[in-house]
C-alpha cells in the first residue's frame, strides 16, 4: 500500500475528447500513455516518478479494461528488459524510473535494445532528480541518450506539452525504430495544471496476438555479426529517420520575436523558468511574447543542424541555457556552427554556471550578463514585462542564514529503523567506531545527525557489496546495512550471494520494514500484506538462507537491548562466514495509514481500546537530551524548563508519539533517565476498567493526600 | 519600483509555502488552487517531495492567473515552476525558522511580500541534541521577518489550531484569508475548507479563530503589530519575588528561616534563596534548608558588591541544584506525586472518561542500589566482590513498575519513604563532600580570583542527569576542578575554564574537551619558552 493513494485521481483518467483534465503532471503522463494505446508499462519507484508508479497501481483496473499489462518490476533493469516486447512487434510499451541513478542500473537493457532497435514505440520515462531536494549524484541522463543513441524529449514544463511529447514520443520511436526517452524533471512531475484530453484507446495489436503468433528475427538480436549492422543502422538509418521526423512535426518550437540579432536556446524543461526570467528583466510579457527569439529543444537529442544552423545564421550572438555538466549541447552547437563557418558567439556556461540548478535567480543573472555583452540592439529594457528591481546583496541575510538550524531530512516519528541505530550508537560506546557500509533507503538518514553512523553508500542494493574489500584477518568486523527495498532489488544477489561465495566474515544488517519505504510505501516480495495482483509474504530469511548463510538471526526492531546484543554477538562470533540479522519491524507511516481509520471507526463504535503514548517528567527530566541523541524521534523535542532555579530546555514528547516505545527501551538499554513514562489511556472503559481505576485512584488519592499534607506544612 | 500591473501588463499571483515535511504544505497548496479556480484563476503549483518530506524543509510554489487576461491574450501564461527572490508577492510559513529561511533566501521584499508566519518552534535535530541550551535564538529571526517583510501576519498558528482540534494547515488558511493578501473574500475559502469534508467543524473554528487574529494582525499594521516567538526559552524564567508575605500564617520555624533572607543575602540574590530554600524544604527539610542558607551566606560574606554580588547568584542556583541532586529517593518521590499524575493526564491529552496508566521505567543497577543503602552498608555492596556480582545480577534489565497500580504505587512510595534515612546514605555523604569540596575552592578564591571563582560555580552544571550521563558529566566537573590550580596563575585563567565548560558540553564523546585540554598543557609551556 502506496504512501499516497490516487484511487480518486485515476477515475479522472477516464474522461473523453475535448474535455478538460486537470490535475498534476504524472497523472498527465499515464492519460497520455491510455490516449496512446500502450500494451504494457512497467517501472520502478524513486522520486520524482514514485507517485508515477503509484498512479499507475492505482490505475490497474482501468488499464486492464484497455488491454494494459503494468507492473512493478523487481528494478530499473527488469523495466528496461521489458521493452524487449516492442523489438519483434508493433507493441507499444512504456517504462519509467528514477534518473540518473534508476537509468545506470537499467543501461544493460537498454544498450541491448536501442542496438537492436524496436518495431512498435518504446518510451522511458525517466524524473529527472536534479537540483533542490535530491538525494542522489548530480549527473545527466543525455549521456545515457548520447551513447545508447536513445532520442531524449525535454518538453515544455505544461501538460499541453508534457501529452503532446508522450504522444509525439510514440510515434517518433516508431518512424526511427528506436527508443526514446522522455525526461521529466522534479517540479515537473508534480506540477498541477490542465490539458484537453482525448479518447483513451486500446492497441489494436495486441500482446495476446504476439504470444500466439510469435516472430523472430535475429537480425534484431546483439550478436555478431547483427551488432555491427546496428551501428551501421543507427547512423545511416534510424537517425536520419528520427531528424526527418522531428523536423516535419516541429518537434523544437522557435517561441518569442520572428527576428533579432541575438538569441536564446534553451532546453525546453527549463522554458518556463525563462520566460519568468525575461519577463522580470524586462524582455519579455507573461505571456513568452519576448523581444528576441527563442528556440526551444523539446527534443535534446538528436540536434537538428538546420535548425540550429538557421536560427543562428542571423545572429550575432546565442545564449544558450543547458543544465548541468558536461555540456554537451554546447559542444555540439559550437561544432555544428565551426563546419558551417558561421561567426555566431555561443555563450552558455561563460554566463551561466557550469555546475548546479538552473533557478529563477541564476538564469537571471545569465540573461542580464548575456544582454549587457551583447544586446544593445535590444534598447533600454524594461518595455515589456515587470522589469523588476535588482536585488541588492545584503549581508544581514547572510548573518541570518549563519542563524538557521540546518533540516536534515531523518526517520520519521515511530520509525522502526530508528531503535536499530540506536542500538548500534550504544555498542560503538563499548566497542568503539566500526566501518559502516550503507545502502540506499530511509536507513540512510542513519549517516546524518544525531546517529553519524555509515561510512559509504555505493548504489541501491548495493550495501554489503560496499564493505567486501574487507574481507581479511582483522580484529574487527565491519557492518553492513541493506534494507528489504535494496535487498530485492539486488542485494541478494550483489551482496548475501558474493559474500557466500567469497566467504565473507562480516555482518550484514537487514532491515526489514515491509514496503520500500523509502520511496512512499511500494510493495515488494516480502510485503506483509496481501495483494490481488501481486504475490507477497516472501520471506527474506528463506532467501537468505537459501543461498548458503548459515548465521541469521531476526530481531524486532524495536527491541533495542536485543538488536545490540545479537550485533555484539555478530561482531565477535568465532564462527566464520556471512553473518546476517533482519530488524523486523513495520514501517510506522504505512502502518498508521493502515490503521488509523479502522482505530477511529472502533472508537466511534463505542469499542474499548487502548491508546499508548509516551511522556517525560519535566521535574526528573535534568536537560542532557541523552535520549534525544539517541533516537532523534521527531516526537521527541524541547521545551522551556519550567523550574525556576534549572536554566537548559527541558525533553518532551509532543502529540504526534505513537507509542512506539523506543524512547522506553533506550531509557532501559542505555541506562538514561527515569523520567521517561509510557501513559496507556484505556479510551471507552468497561465497568471492569471503571471499578478497578476507581478503587486504585482511592487508595492512591487517600495515601497522596497524607503525604501532601506533610510537604505543605512546611512548604511556602 | 513598486510593482504596477496595469503599467507592465498582467502578471500571476506568486505565493510561497515554506515548510516542514508532513506539515500539510501540500493539503494548503490543493486548498489555494481549488479557491483560485472557483475564482476565476489559472492555477499552478509544484513542489519537490522527495527526501524532504521526512522532516526536512521544502517548499510549494503557487501562481495564480486571472482567467479573464488570458482569454484576453488569447493564450495562457507562462508559469514558473520555482519562485524567485524578490518575485513572490505572498510567502507562507509554518515554523519562525523557516519564516527565517524564506527570508535569508530572499524571497521576502520589503516592496511587496505579505509574510504569514507561524511563530511556534519545531526545533531542528541540532537544537535539541545540544547537551544545554542550543535553541536558535527566535528573537533575531522575529525581528528579520518584520524588517524584510512588507507586511507581516505572525502569530502561534500551531497552537491556535491545537486548541480547536485542528492542524496548523487550517489556521495558515485561515490567516491568509486575514491577511487580505489574497483577491478572494472569506466565502471562497471557507466553501473550499466545506468541499473537503474531513474534520470540517474542527478546521472551520481554527480558520476562523487565525482570520479574526490575522485581521487584528494586520489592523495593527505592518510594522506596527508585536508578535512575539510563542515559546522562547528564556534563561532566567519567572523567579517569583521573594516576599516575606510568603511567611505569613506559616509555622514560626518556616518564619524564621525565611526571615535570614533578608537578614543574610544581599537583595540581589533574593529570589533565588528563595527558591533554593523551597526547593531544599521540598527536597529533604527545613534543616536541609538551614544548611543550604548556611552555605550561601557564608559566600555572600566573601561576595564583591561592586559586581553585583554576581557569585552569590550563580552559588544560590547552582547549590540548590546540587543539593536537590536527583536519587532514588527523590524520583520515587516526585514520581508518586498527585500533582505529577494530573500533569500526566493532561499532557497525554486524556479525556475525563477515560482511564490512565503511566508505567515508569527504571534501570537501577549496583551503584545506585549501594548509593541509596546507609553509607557502611552501601560500600559493603560495592566493595565485596560476591555482593556486587549478586545484586548485579538483579540489575541486569531495566525494570517497568507501573505506579499507578498499587503494587507500583507502594513499591515507589515506600523508596520515596527513604527520606528519613536519606542523611545517612552514601550517596549523600559523597554528594556533601563533593558539595563542600567546590565550595571551599569558590570561598577560597572568592577574594583573589573572583572571575575564576565565578566560573568554577558555573561548572556545576556539568553535574547533572542519572547513571551513565551523571558519571560522565561528573568525571569532565572533576577534570576541570583538577585544572584550578593551574588555571589559577593564569590571566586569562577565568576565560579559559570557560572555554573547557563548553568544551564539555560541545560532544558527549569527551573529543572537544580532550582537545581543549591537550592545547591547554601545551601552551603554558610555550609561554615558558618564550
Amino acid at each position: 500500500m502506496a504512501e499516497r493513494s490516487f484511487a480518486k485521481e485515476v477515475e479522472t483518467l477516464r474522461i473523453g475528447d475535448g474535455e478538460i483534465f486537470h490535475g498534476e503532471g504524472i497523472l498527465a503522463v499515464t492519460k497520455a500513455l491510455l490516449q496512446s494505446g500502450v500494451s504494457y508499462v512497467g517501472g520502478y519507484q524513486g522520486a520524482p516518478i514514485s507517485h508515477l508508479m503509484d498512479v499507475l497501481a492505482d490505475a490497474e483496473p482501468l488499464m486492464r479494461e484497455l488491454g494494459i499489462h503494468f507492473e512493478a518490476s523487481a528494478s530499473e533493469a527488469s523495466a528496461a528488459a521489458m521493452l524487449a516486447a516492442s523489438v519483434n512487434y508493433p507493441l507499444r510499451g512504456a517504462v519509467t524510473w528514477k534518473s540518473t541513478v534508476g537509468t545506470n542500473v537499467a543501461s544493460d537493457a537498454l544498450a541491448n535494445v536501442s542496438s537492436g532497435g524496436v518495431t512498435g514505440g518504446a518510451l522511458v520515462i525517466i524524473g529527472e532528480d536534479y537540483g533542490e531536494g535530491s538525494s542522489i549524484m548530480q549527473e545527466r541522463s543525455h549521456a545515457f541518450a548520447m551513447k545508447s543513441q536513445m532520442w531524449l524529449l525535454d518538453p515544455r514544463p505544461n501538460l499541453t506539452s508534457i501529452v503532446d511529447m508522450v504522444e509525439l514520443g510514440f510515434q517518433l520511436s516508431e518512424a526511427s525504430n528506436t527508443p526514446v526517452m522522455l525526461e521529466l524533471r522534479i517540479r515537473t512531475c508534480h506540477v498541477y495544471g490542465s490539458f484537453t484530453a482525448k479518447d483513451n484507446r486500446a492497441a489494436t495489436f495486441s500482446l495476446r496476438d504476439a504470444m500466439e503468433n510469435p516472430v523472430r528475427d535475429t537480425g534484431r538480436i546483439v550478436l555478431p555479426p547483427a551488432n555491427f549492422s546496428h551501428e551501421q543502422e543507427k547512423v545511416t538509418k534510424r537517425w536520419p529517420a528520427a531528424i526527418d521526423f522531428i523536423k516535419s512535426r516541429r518537434m523544437n518550437e522557435f517561441l518569442g520575436a520572428a527576428t533579432g540579432d541575438v538569441g536564446i536556446i534553451v532546453q525546453g524543461g527549463l522554458y518556463n523558468n525563462l520566460i519568468r526570467a525575461l519577463e522580470v528583466e524586462g524582455l519579455s510579457d507573461i505571456f513568452g511574447k519576448a523581444r528576441l527569439p527563442i528556440y526551444v529543444l523539446n527534443v535534446t537529442y538528436p540536434l537538428i543542424t538546420e535548425e540550429i544552423v538557421g536560427f543562428c545564421a542571423d545572429k550575432k550572438a546565442v545564449l544558450l541555457i543547458e543544465e548541468g555538466q558536461p555540456d554537451y549541447i554546447e559542444q555540439a552547437v559550437n561544432s555544428i556552427l565551426r563546419k558551417q563557418d558561421l561567426e555566431t558567439r555561443i555563450v552558455g556556461k561563460d554566463v551561466l554556471p557550469m555546475a548546479g540548478e538552473y533557478t529563477g535567480a541564476v538564469l537571471r543573472a545569465g540573461i542580464a550578463a548575456f544582454i549587457k555583452a551583447h544586446g544593445e540592439s535590444l534598447g533600454a529594457a524594461g518595455s515589456l514585462g515587470h522589469n523588476l528591481p535588482k536585488q541588492p546583496d545584503s549581508p544581514a541575510l547572510d548573518d541570518l542564514n549563519a542563524l538557521l538550524p540546518p533540516r536534515p531530512a531523518g526517520f520519521c516519528t515511530g520509525c522502526p529503523e530508528r531503535p536499530v541505530f540506536s542500538a548500534m550508537k550504544l555498542l560503538e560506546r563499548e566497542m568503539g567506531p566500526f566501518h559502516v557500509s550503507c545502502d540506499i533507503g530511509c536507513h540512510l538518514f542513519s549517516i546524518l545527525p544525531p546517529f553519524n553512523i555509515g561510512n559509504t553508500t555505493m548504489g541501491y542494493g548495493l550495501g554489503w557489496a560496499g564493505a567486501s574489500a574487507f574481507n581479511t584477518q582483522s580484529d574487527k568486523r565491519t557492518i553492513s546495512v541493506m534494507g528489504d527495498g535494496g535487498f530485492w532489488h539486488n542485494g541478494l544477489s550483489s551482496g548475501v550471494g558474493n559474500a557466500v561465495f567469497n566467504k565473507n566474515d562480516n555482518v550484514l544488517l537487514i532491515v526489514d520494514n515491509n514496503y520500500a519505504a523509502a520511496t512512499g510505501g511500494q510493495d515488494i516480495l516480502s510485503s506483509r500484506g496481501k495483494r490481488e495482483s501481486k504475490s507477497t509474504g516472501h520471506s527474506i530469511q528463506s532467501a537468505v538462507r537459501g543461498v548458503g548463510v548459515t548465521w541469521l538471526k531476526t530481531v524486532g526492531s524495536y527491541d533495542v537491548a536485543k538488536m545490540r546484543d545479537t550485533l555484539r554477538d555478530a561482531l565477535t562470533t568465532p564462527e566464520k562466514g556471512p553473518k546476517v540479522i533482519v530488524a523486523e519491524g513495520e514501517c510506522m507511516l504505512n502502518r498508521q495509514r493502515r490503521e488509523n481509520p479502522l482505530l477511529a471507526k472502533k472508537l466511534k463504535s463505542g469499542e474499548r481500546l487502548v491508546r499508548t503514548r509516551f511522556g517525560i517528567d519535566p521535574d526528573s527530566c535534568t536537560g542532557d537530551h541523552s535520549c534525544i541523541r539517541l533516537s532523534g524521534c521527531p516526537s521527541l523535542t524541547i521545551r522551556e524548563n519550567p523550574d525556576p532555579l534549572r536554566e537548559d530546555p527541558v525533553a518532551a514528547v509532543d502529540n504526534s508519539c505513537v507509542g512506539c516505545g523506543l524512547c522506553g527501551e533506550v531509557a532501559h538499554a542505555a541506562v538514561l533517565c527515569p523520567s521517561f513514562y509510557r501513559a496507556d489511556v484505556i479510551q471507552n472503559p468497561g465497568r471492569w476498567d471503571r471499578f478497578m481505576a476507581k478503587m486504585r485512584a482511592r487508595i492512591i488519592q487517600w495515601v497522596d493526600r497524607r503525604s501532601e499534607k506533610g510537604r505543605s506544612r512546611h512548604a511556602f | 519600483m513598486p510593482f504596477d500591473p496595469m503599467k507592465n501588463g498582467p502578471r500571476p499571483i506568486t505565493l510561497a509555502i515554506s515548510a516542514l515535511g508532513g506539515q500539510g504544505g501540500g493539503v494548503l497548496s490543493g486548498w489555494i488552487v481549488k479557491m483560485a479556480e472557483r475564482c476565476g484563476y489559472l492555477a499552478q503549483y509544484t513542489s519537490v517531495p522527495g527526501v524532504a518530506q521526512r522532516t526536512g524543509a521544502t517548499i510549494y510554489y503557487l501562481e495564480l492567473f486571472l482567467h479573464e487576461e488570458a482569454k484576453k491574450a488569447g493564450r495562457p501564461p507562462v508559469l514558473a515552476l520555482m519562485p524567485m527572490p524578490g518575485d513572490v508577492d505572498i510567502v507562507i510559513a509554518s515554523e519562525l525558522m523557516e519564516a527565517g529561511r524564506a527570508v535569508s533566501r530572499g524571497f521576502v521584499t520589503a516592496d511587496r511580500t505579505t509574510l504569514i508566519a507561524s511563530t511556534h518552534r519545531d526545533y531542528a535535530i541540532s537544537e535539541k541534541a545540544a547537551m544545554g541550551d542550543g535553541t536558535a535564538d527566535a528573537q533575531t529571526v522575529l525581528e528579520a521577518t518584520r524588517a524584510h517583510a512588507k507586511h507581516l501576519v505572525a502569530f502561534d498558528m500551531k497552537a491556535s489550531a491545537e486548541a480547536v482540534g485542528s492542524v496548523i494547515s487550517s489556521s495558515l488558511f485561515g490567516a491568509l484569508a486575514g491577511s487580505g493578501a489574497l483577491p478572494f473574500p472569506r466565502e471562497a475559502y471557507e466553501d473550499t475548507l466545506r468541499e473537503g469534508g474531513r474534520m470540517l467543524e474542527a478546521n472551520l473554528a481554527a480558520f476562523g479563530a487565525a482570520y479574526d487574529l490575522a485581521r487584528k494582525n494586520v489592523a495593527g499594521d505592518a510594522h506596527g503589530a508585536e508578535p512575539s516567538p510563542s515559546s522562547p526559552l528564556p534563561h532566567q524564567s519567572q523567579l517569583q519575588s521573594a516576599s516575606l508575605a510568603l511567611a505569613e500564617g506559616k509555622p514560626a520555624a518556616v518564619r524564621d528561616m525565611l526571615n535570614r533572607i533578608p537578614a543574610e543575602l544581599p537583595p540581589a540574590v533574593h529570589e533565588l534563596a528563595v527558591e533554593g530554600t523551597r526547593r531544599c524544604v521540598d527536597y529533604q527539610d527545613l534543616a536541609y534548608a538551614g544548611l543550604y542558607l548556611d552555605r550561601l551566606a557564608l559566600v555572600a560574606r566573601l561576595d564583591d558588591g561592586a559586581r553585583g554580588f554576581q557569585l552569590s547568584g550563580v552559588v544560590a542556583r547552582q547549590l540548590a541544584l546540587w543539593m536537590s541532586y536527583e536519587d532514588t529517593i527523590r524520583v520515587a518521590d516526585l514520581k508518586t506525586r498527585g500533582s505529577r499524575f494530573a500533569r500526566a493526564r493532561k499532557e497525554v491529552r486524556a479525556k475525563p472518561d477515560q482511564i490512565v496508566y503511566l508505567t515508569e521505567f527504571m534501570h537501577p543497577r549496583v551503584r545506585e542500589i549501594a548509593d541509596s543503602l546507609p553509607a557502611p552498608l552501601g560500600h559493603m555492596v560495592l566493595d565485596t566482590p560476591w555482593i556486587n556480582k549478586f545484586v548485579g545480577w538483579f540489575c541486569r534489565k531495566g525494570r517497568t513498575i507501573h505506579s499507578t497500580k498499587l503494587g507500583g504505587f507502594f513499591l515507589l512510595k515506600s523508596l520515596s519513604a527513604l527520606r528519613r534515612i536519606r542523611r545517612s546514605t552514601l550517596r549523600y555523604q559523597e554528594e556533601q563532600a563533593r558539595i563542600e569540596r567546590w565550595l571551599a575552592r569558590i570561598e577560597d578564591l572568592a577574594g583573589s580570583h573572583y572571575d575564576l571563582a565565578l566560573e568554577i560555580g558555573r561548572c556545576q552544571t556539568l553535574v547533572k542527569g542519572y547513571g551513565d550521563t551523571h558519571a560522565r558529566g561528573l568525571g569532565n566537573f572533576n577534570r576541570l576542578m583538577g585544572a584550578v590550580d593551574m588555571l589559577k596563575s593564569r590571566a586569562d585563567g577565568a576565560a579559559l575554564l570557560a572555554e573547557l565548560r563548553a568544551a564539555a558540553l560541545a560532544d558527549d564523546q569527551g573529543q572537544a574537551l580532550e582537545e581543549k585540554m591537550a592545547g591547554l598543557s601545551r601552551s603554558p609551556e610555550k609561554e615558558r619558552k618564550t
